[in-house]
């Protein structure tokens, strides 16, 4: 039967071309466009560390002095490095990293290639593990190097082909800034979105491409960016970071079910009662424990411009529907001889209630075909853009079939009133008129 | 023209008329709220810096290893900068307006702090910086060449000149006479203003203090740092396509980045306000397909309609309607229909525009846009049924006469 209503379909499709295409076409553009824009949003607001991210948190806390109050309720998403060496060496997660941005200039042995500049990151040893970060060559290093300040590095892929070609470069010598470090590891390709760990630097920005034991960061002087908040009247300069009244560093741990995130909650807010008691913290002692997605949706990651984008698509969308409804109401009432006569030779109201639903999942199949097309330009335009974040914008397997469930789904709601309609019509009375 | 009949006619066809009412007010509601959003936009990239843009080439520069102190590196890339043939005039700082990063702080107008400071966008450089960026200086004086010091990493600025925008100085004192006043930027540490120019903006395009400005009469003792060069007209290509080749000659132990290392001021404003360019096209296209959409389909619609009544049109014209009787029936059915969508759409419009106002930066939709969306859609209508209207009345009064 199905298949007889299929042939059916595509007979009277067939015969009104201009009104199927015109259908199939609004169909086709609003799918696309509602695909292309959730596409981007899909990509932007995905999970940076799928399967790790809940056992991921930030432990925040408000160091601040009293006499700014602008955000009181905002935590800083950054600590002092007084509070984060306590954290870090009270250990009790199962593993802890802290870390700042950095940039730095690389020079190659080789004199023919110009020095340049590649982001950096300056970090405690547990960074890689807790990240699940992949390697090519070598390994991180060890809490050892981090507290003996061992002048080592890991460099990211990309580096390593620049550098020497892509071959296994651990053991060899990495000159940075003024500084020479022993690469112990090379990293498979990597890249966190959005850049969960410091949003200071771009939601979306780039992978850092060398990596370096915080101490030994510190201790070679290399360039340290990224987001800084300070207070107070203490200096924040340069050298004296470790003392100055600033959060610059992020902090992040892992914790792997919830009796540990527990405990480490009651830890961390004992630690800031204790702080607050000392007269280090001036505030009120408030602290706070999200996990990577709950850190992302408080920092509202997403531009509004993306959301602002899906929802024009779906109006589009929803206008290229009405738009659809009442064409095939059109399409179908013209048909009202032929149903009449068709009940009247005894199919039932039922039978062409279904017939003409398959004619509407006809079209939302071209139309999703069509719109699967249009997505596809779409996401090359996008890709086109320029941003760190444009680049990402691939349809992937989830958009795909969801292209396909929403077109046809869509296409056959939009036919319920007009099939309705038309199997409702009285045949007797049709059929007399003519 | 008699509604009555058109009105009665259309109760017999309500399912078609609501749809085309209903696809006539989305329509409305999400075009009225595109353009205002294409509007906003190209306001944004339309503003000016204050800057004279036309001949202006930015250089960031890095210098690598660490001698104990970066200046006479920085004095003798001006120097060599300042002598390129082609280049008018050149200075260094560490940002200028759209370059989309920077400093800004509080500037105050009492010594020991307090809450009521305004913020201003910090731009270091001597006495070339006006001259090199265009900057018109509107009271008092430029810099002399003795007043420009230096500062590091580990000091902050405070210079005992600066000159200040006249936004900034109209906002620090409101009676005006802001020249020769005293101003901090840090406690304790005063700053005369003695200069005001016009205009300049902050590196930022998305601040509520755009055109708050300071310059200091400083030069910032850093390996990075911006030369911000003017061209002679006509020279500027010639300067683009040298710069980082005599930059380099000088002394190789420096990064120019890969990207954006030398760009003109047109590729500075492109890439500031690429995003918002993106925008306003994408609203603009969706805009258009939208109207073309709901053309098309007060196309289909309507024709359905003429031939579903051909009969009746032509009892009507037997009965001594003329062509001209038909077709404005049409016109009108289709009027009362869309007048109906508008309504609807504009109720729409300003609802969607109270949401998006609380989910998105945006200001209150203007009544122009949907003044002008209302026009826009009811001509529309008009347009799309014309043709549709226009067969029926060529329905000759023999159709009475035949069934089928």
């Amino acid at each position: 039967m199905f298949g007889y209503y299929m042939e059916l379909a595509v007979r009277s499709l067939r015969r009104s071309k201009a009104l199927t295409a015109l259908m199939i076409l609004a169909v086709a553009l609003g799918i696309g466009a509602s695909i292309t824009t959730l596409t981007v949003l899909h990509v932007l607001s995905g999970d940076p560390l799928p399967g790790r991210s809940g056992s991921v948190f930030m432990p925040q806390m408000d160091p601040r002095d009293k006499e700014r109050d602008d955000h009181p309720d905002e935590l800083p998403t950054q600590v002092t490095w007084a509070d984060g060496m306590n954290l870090l060496h009270a250990a009790r997660a199962r593993r802890q990293a802290l870390m700042a941005a950095g940039s730095t200039p690389v020079q190659s042995d080789d004199l023919a290639i110009d020095p340049f500049i590649v982001p950096a990151r300056y970090t405690t040893a547990d960074f890689f593990a807790m990240f699940g970060v992949p390697f090519r060559y070598g390994q991180g290093w060890s809490a050892t190097d981090d507290e003996s300040r061992t002048r080592v590095a890991v460099i990211g892929g990309e580096l390593n082909d620049r550098l020497f070609r892509g071959e296994n470069s651990v053991g060899r010598t990495l000159h940075v800034d003024g500084a020479d470090l022993r690469i112990v590891g090379v990293l498979a390709p990597w890249r966190a979105v959005p850049h969960f760990y410091d949003l200071n630097s771009g939601n979306y920005s780039v992978g850092e491409e060398v990596f370096v034991p915080l101490g030994t960061a510190r201790a070679a002087k290399l360039k340290r960016n990224g987001g800084i908040e300070c207070w107070g009247n203490k200096s924040s300069d340069e050298a004296d970071m470790e003392t100055a009244n600033c959060v610059w560093l992020q902090f992040w741990v892992q914790l792997d079910d919830p009796t540990t995130v527990a405990s480490y909650r009651r830890f961390l807010d004992g630690y800031v009662h204790e702080q607050v008691a000392l007269g280090r913290f001036e505030r009120p002692a408030v602290s706070a424990l999200p996990n990577v997605m709950q850190f992302l949706d408080q920092q509202r990651v997403v531009p509004s411009d993306v959301r602002l984008q899906v929802w024009l698509a779906l109006g589009f969308f929803a206008v290229c529907l009405v738009n659809t409804v009442g064409l095939m109401l059109a399409k179908f009432m013209r048909r009202a001889g032929e149903v009449s006569v068709r009940r009247a030779l005894g199919a039932s109201r039922r039978s062409v209630f279904a017939q003409l639903l398959v004619e509407a999942g006809v079209i939302g199949l071209a139309g999703g075909v069509g719109g699967l097309g249009v997505a596809v330009l779409g996401l090359a335009v996008v890709r086109m853009q320029p941003g760190a974040s444009a680049e990402l914008a691939h349809l992937d397997l989830t958009m795909l079939g969801a292209t396909f469930v929403i077109s046809i789904a869509a296409a056959i709601a939009a036919g319920l009133i007009p099939a309705w309609r038309t199997c409702r019509i009285a045949p007797a009375l049709q059929l007399k008129s003519q | 023209m008699q509604i009555r009949p058109i009105l009665a006619a259309l109760r017999r066809h309500k399912a078609g008329t609501i749809l085309i009412a209903l696809q006539i007010a989305l329509t409305l509601a999400i075009v009225c709220n595109a353009l205002f959003i294409v509007h906003e936009r190209l306001d944004r990239v339309r503003r000016t810096t204050g800057m004279n843009e036309a001949n202006v080439v930015a250089v960031q520069n890095l210098y690598v290893g660490s001698p104990g102190t970066y200046l006479p590196l920085m004095k003798t890339d001006l120097q060599a900068l300042r002598s390129m043939p082609g280049v008018e005039d050149a200075y260094v700082t560490n940002s200028f307006p759209l370059r989309r990063g920077g400093w800004s702080t509080t500037a105050q107008r009492t010594a020991d702090g307090g809450k009521d400071g305004v913020q201003s966008a910090l731009y270091f450089g001597d006495e070339h910086a006006l001259a090199t960026l265009g900057a018109k200086l509107v009271a008092g004086r430029n810099f002399t060449s003795s007043e420009i010091a230096s500062f590091t990493r580990d000091q902050q600025p405070a210079p005992p000149q600066v000159i200040v925008t006249k936004a900034l100085a109209d906002k620090m004192f409101p009676d005006g006479n802001a020249l020769g006043k005293t101003i901090y930027y840090i406690k304790g540490r005063p700053s005369t203003i003695i200069g005001i120019v016009e205009k300049l903006t902050v590196p930022w395009i998305d601040t509520d203090f755009i055109d708050n400005v300071t310059i200091m009469p400083l030069l910032f003792d850093s390996s990075y740092q911006h030369f911000i060069l003017r061209t002679k007209p006509g020279q500027q290509d010639a300067v683009f396509k040298s710069v980082a080749n005599t930059l380099y000659g000088v002394n190789r132990m420096r990064v120019l980045p890969e990207k954006n290392g030398v760009r003109t001021f047109e590729m500075v404003r492109a890439a500031a306000y690429d995003a918002d360019r993106g925008m306003a096209l994408l609203m603009s296209i969706v805009c258009g397909v939208l109207l073309a959409i709901t053309a098309a389909g007060i196309v289909g619609l309507s024709s359905f309609w003429v031939g579903q009544r051909r009969k009746q049109i032509g009892v009507r014209r037997a009965l001594g309607a003329r062509k001209s009787d038909i077709l404005s029936y049409f016109m009108t059915e289709n009027f009362l229909i869309a007048l109906a969508g508008v309504v609807v759409g504009v109720i729409l419009a300003l609802g969607m525009n109270q949401w998006m106002l609380t989910q998105f930066e945006m200001q209150r939709l203007s009544f122009t846009y949907v003044l002008v969306g209302v026009v826009v859609l009811l001509g529309l209508g008009q347009a799309a049924v014309f043709a549709p209207a226009l067969r029926a009345s060529r329905v000759s009064p023999v159709e009475a006469t035949r069934s089928v």
